[in-house]
């Protein structure tokens, strides 16, 4: 799960680089309604969105849900059915891609089996108009990257996969293209390998201003690299936004559950004043006081979301808080540096809490079956209707 | 696997082994027969290779049967490749699994059918017949195997490899040549070679097709033997063996080197890693 500095510093981030907050910038790329169509099915339904220069844009989503697609119509492989790609607002489709100046990772690597590592890197080099020397140079910088110089004389098929995936980036990269498509450019590598490229490839993109499009599986990656994150689902679009913002504000209970790990109650709600609301959720139980910004109808059915580290629990009950639950813990498990406790509340329903372990293990004082008490802030959580 | 040495398994190997190479291996004694009689073993002699070098007619044949193999073998591998390349990875149109099993119908087709449909052909646009209709029946018939053992290897290699080579910035034609190509080269060349002894073989279809001024190796011994078997025959058919021996281990030296090398350069990499 992203820790909580990531959070913060990508709060900082986007105050210093937020172009899609800009009336008047003007993005790279345009998705404006496109549909992609395999026969009867739907693979990308209506998808509309923005992408501005030198953005980290990750695409989240399960198997399936249409991101490879996404980044095959940006490279020129597949043609949209309808709507249309504007790259600095000019339509893309009559490019080829050999003349789009993009390039991309395959989530198949496509390394060319008969050239050697060196080989490999080179080949895109070899067709722009650059000297040898320069090549022979920029090879040398990208095999240092990915620290594959010993292996610069070896074929594909004597590399490792992830030796293998990171010949693929580098070739990706070496045209230092304005836009880069890695399709789970990362997935193989051990997590070091993987912590140290993500910060070559954001050295990258400070250099060189890169735009980047990410395809990845890895929530952690996506929340430590992204500018925006795009959460994908049966070929749409949930969400677009900062990585702290799809984190603590998801728009809807699918990002809820998708990104890291939340508790989803549902209920009805009792609008009040200054977006105070009340959440009945279960019969004899106290109901939640939440805020929101959205306008309620009372007694229109919603959800309230909240993550187990914005729950407290304790053995005592406490003092004002806004928000008490009695309950039983059911389950601990433990992460290292933080417990989950699986308490239930009501007969079936139980709420996931979450705690520092800043006690060795002999001494924590909750164990199974004990009666505790959680408690949260009326801000901690978010109401959601769909 | 039991590697242990079996009765069993010595007799069957050398009964098969007699199966194959008996007759040819009378053949190539009688070849060096001084007895004009092919039956009658009478002493060993060279006199039969001497008599052939002498015998122009036979030595036209030779080399105008190693010219059309040749030229159709090459041919067909062009245009074997070209529609293996289209039907496999070409972009779909209507039609083109019916064309893709309709290439394959030549190598099931009679080749006393495919000879006489050639020849109405070339009397019907009035061709004059010769080595030129030889060579144009054989890379016909010939096309459709280098296509399937080209479209074989095609079907094998990832379609992404050929969308990397575009996405670094290759056309197409450069995509095909700088990536494709060397891929399926072993195909390619694998096919050449099947082409090239289809042709050398082939009786029926060149005798459909030829003219007057054009016999083909296979031709004339086939109406020399009708006349009686000479050990000319017998000679000029080991110096074909001979040729074909040759051929052959040449060709499996070859890629036995591509593979050490190969290793070698493996070899190589792993020393480099561990310094
Ligand atoms: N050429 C094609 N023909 C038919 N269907 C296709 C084709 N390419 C993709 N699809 C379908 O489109 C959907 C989206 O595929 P896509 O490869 O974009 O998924 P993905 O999000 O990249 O999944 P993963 O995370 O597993 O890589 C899938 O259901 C897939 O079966
Ligand atoms: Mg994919």
């Amino acid at each position: 799960m992203p820790t909580t500095d990531s959070d913060e510093m990508n709060i900082a981030n986007s105050h210093t680089f937020a172009p899609w907050d800009e009336a008047s910038a003007v993005p790279l790329i345009s998705f404006k309604n496109v549909v992609k169509k395999f026969g009867d099915f739907t693979a990308i339904d209506n998808v509309s969105l923005d992408i501005y220069e030198k953005e980290f844009y990750s695409l989240l989503g399960p198997s399936g849900c249409g991101k490879t697609t996404l980044m095959r119509m940006l490279a020129g492989f597949e043609k949209p059915t309808a709507g249309q790609i504007l790259f600095d607002g000019q339509d893309i489709s009559p490019l080829p891609p050999n003349k789009r100046p993009f390039n991309m990772m395959f989530q198949s690597y496509a390394l060319f089996p008969h050239l050697s590592v060196v080989e490999n890197i080179a080949f895109g080099l070899k067709r722009s108009n650059m000297p040898k020397a320069e090549i022979n140079q920029r090879v040398d910088e990208m095999l240092t990257m990915v620290q594959l110089q010993q292996l610069a004389a070896r074929k594909p098929a004597q590399l490792s996969g992830g030796q293998r995936q990171r010949v693929a980036l580098a070739r990706s990269l070496a045209k230092r293209p304005k836009l880069l498509l890695l399709d789970e450019p990362l997935g193989a590598l051990d997590k070091k390998l993987r912590q140290e490229t993500q910060f070559e490839l954001m050295d990258i993109q400070e250099k060189l201003g890169t735009t980047f499009i990410i395809v990845t599986h890895d929530q952690e990656e996506a929340m430590t690299v992204s500018s925006r994150v795009a959460v994908m689902n049966h070929g749409r679009i949930q969400q677009v936004a900062t990585p702290a913002e799809i984190y603590e504000f998801p728009n809807s209970r699918y990002v809820a559950d998708f990104i890291g790990d939340i508790n989803i109650l549902e209920g009805h709600c009792q609008t009040g004043a200054d977006n105070q609301l009340q959440i009945h959720w279960a019969e004899g139980i106290t109901p939640i006081n939440a805020t929101t910004n959205t306008a309620m109808r009372d007694d229109s059915e919603c959800y309230f979301a909240i993550r187990p580290e914005k729950i407290s629990i304790s053995t005592s009950p406490p003092a004002d808080a806004e928000n008490v639950i009695q309950g039983k813990v059911l389950d601990i498990a433990y992460l290292g540096n933080l417990s989950t406790y699986h308490v239930e509340v009501a007969p079936g329903c139980v709420i996931k809490a979450q705690a520092a372990n800043q006690k060795r293990l002999s001494r924590r004082d909750i164990s199974w079956e004990q009666t505790v008490w959680l408690s949260w802030t009326s801000t901690a959580g978010v109401v959601l209707t769909q | 696997m039991n590697q242990r040495f079996s009765w069993f398994n010595a007799t069957s190997l050398a009964l098969g082994f007699a199966f194959l190479y008996i007759p040819i291996l009378s053949l190539v004694i009688y070849s060096f027969n001084s007895s004009k009689l092919v039956t009658v073993w009478a002493g060993f002699s060279t006199k039969w290779y001497g008599a052939l070098l002498n015998n122009e007619a036979f030595l036209d044949a030779a080399f105008m049967t190693l010219k059309i193999a040749f030229v159709s073998s090459t041919l067909a591998t062009i245009l074997g490749t070209m529609a293996a390349f289209v039907l496999v990875k070409g972009i779909a149109f209507p039609g083109r699994t019916l064309f893709s099993a309709m290439i394959y119908a030549p190598i099931v087709m009679p080749e006393v059918i495919t000879g006489l449909s050639l020849l109405l052909l070339f009397i019907a646009i009035g061709a004059d017949r010769g080595m030129t209709t030889i060579i144009l029946a054989h890379a016909t018939f010939s096309m459709c195997f280098v296509s399937v053992v080209v479209s074989s290897r095609l079907v094998s290699m990832d379609n992404s490899l050929e969308e990397a080579a575009l996405d670094l910035g290759c056309t197409p034609l450069d995509a095909f040549r700088s990536v494709i190509l060397p891929l399926i080269a072993p195909a390619v060349i694998s096919g050449w070679l099947l082409a090239f002894t289809l042709s050398l073989d082939d009786l029926v279809i060149a005798s459909f097709v030829s003219g007057p001024s054009s016999t083909t190796l296979p031709m004339k011994i086939f109406s020399q033997v009708r006349l009686g078997v000479s050990p000319e025959i017998n000679a000029l058919s080991t110096i074909m063996i001979a040729i074909v021996t040759v051929g052959v281990v040449v060709a499996s030296l070859v890629s036995k080197r591509s593979v050490i090398n190969q290793r070698k350069q493996e070899q190589l990499a792993a020393k480099s890693t561990i310094e």
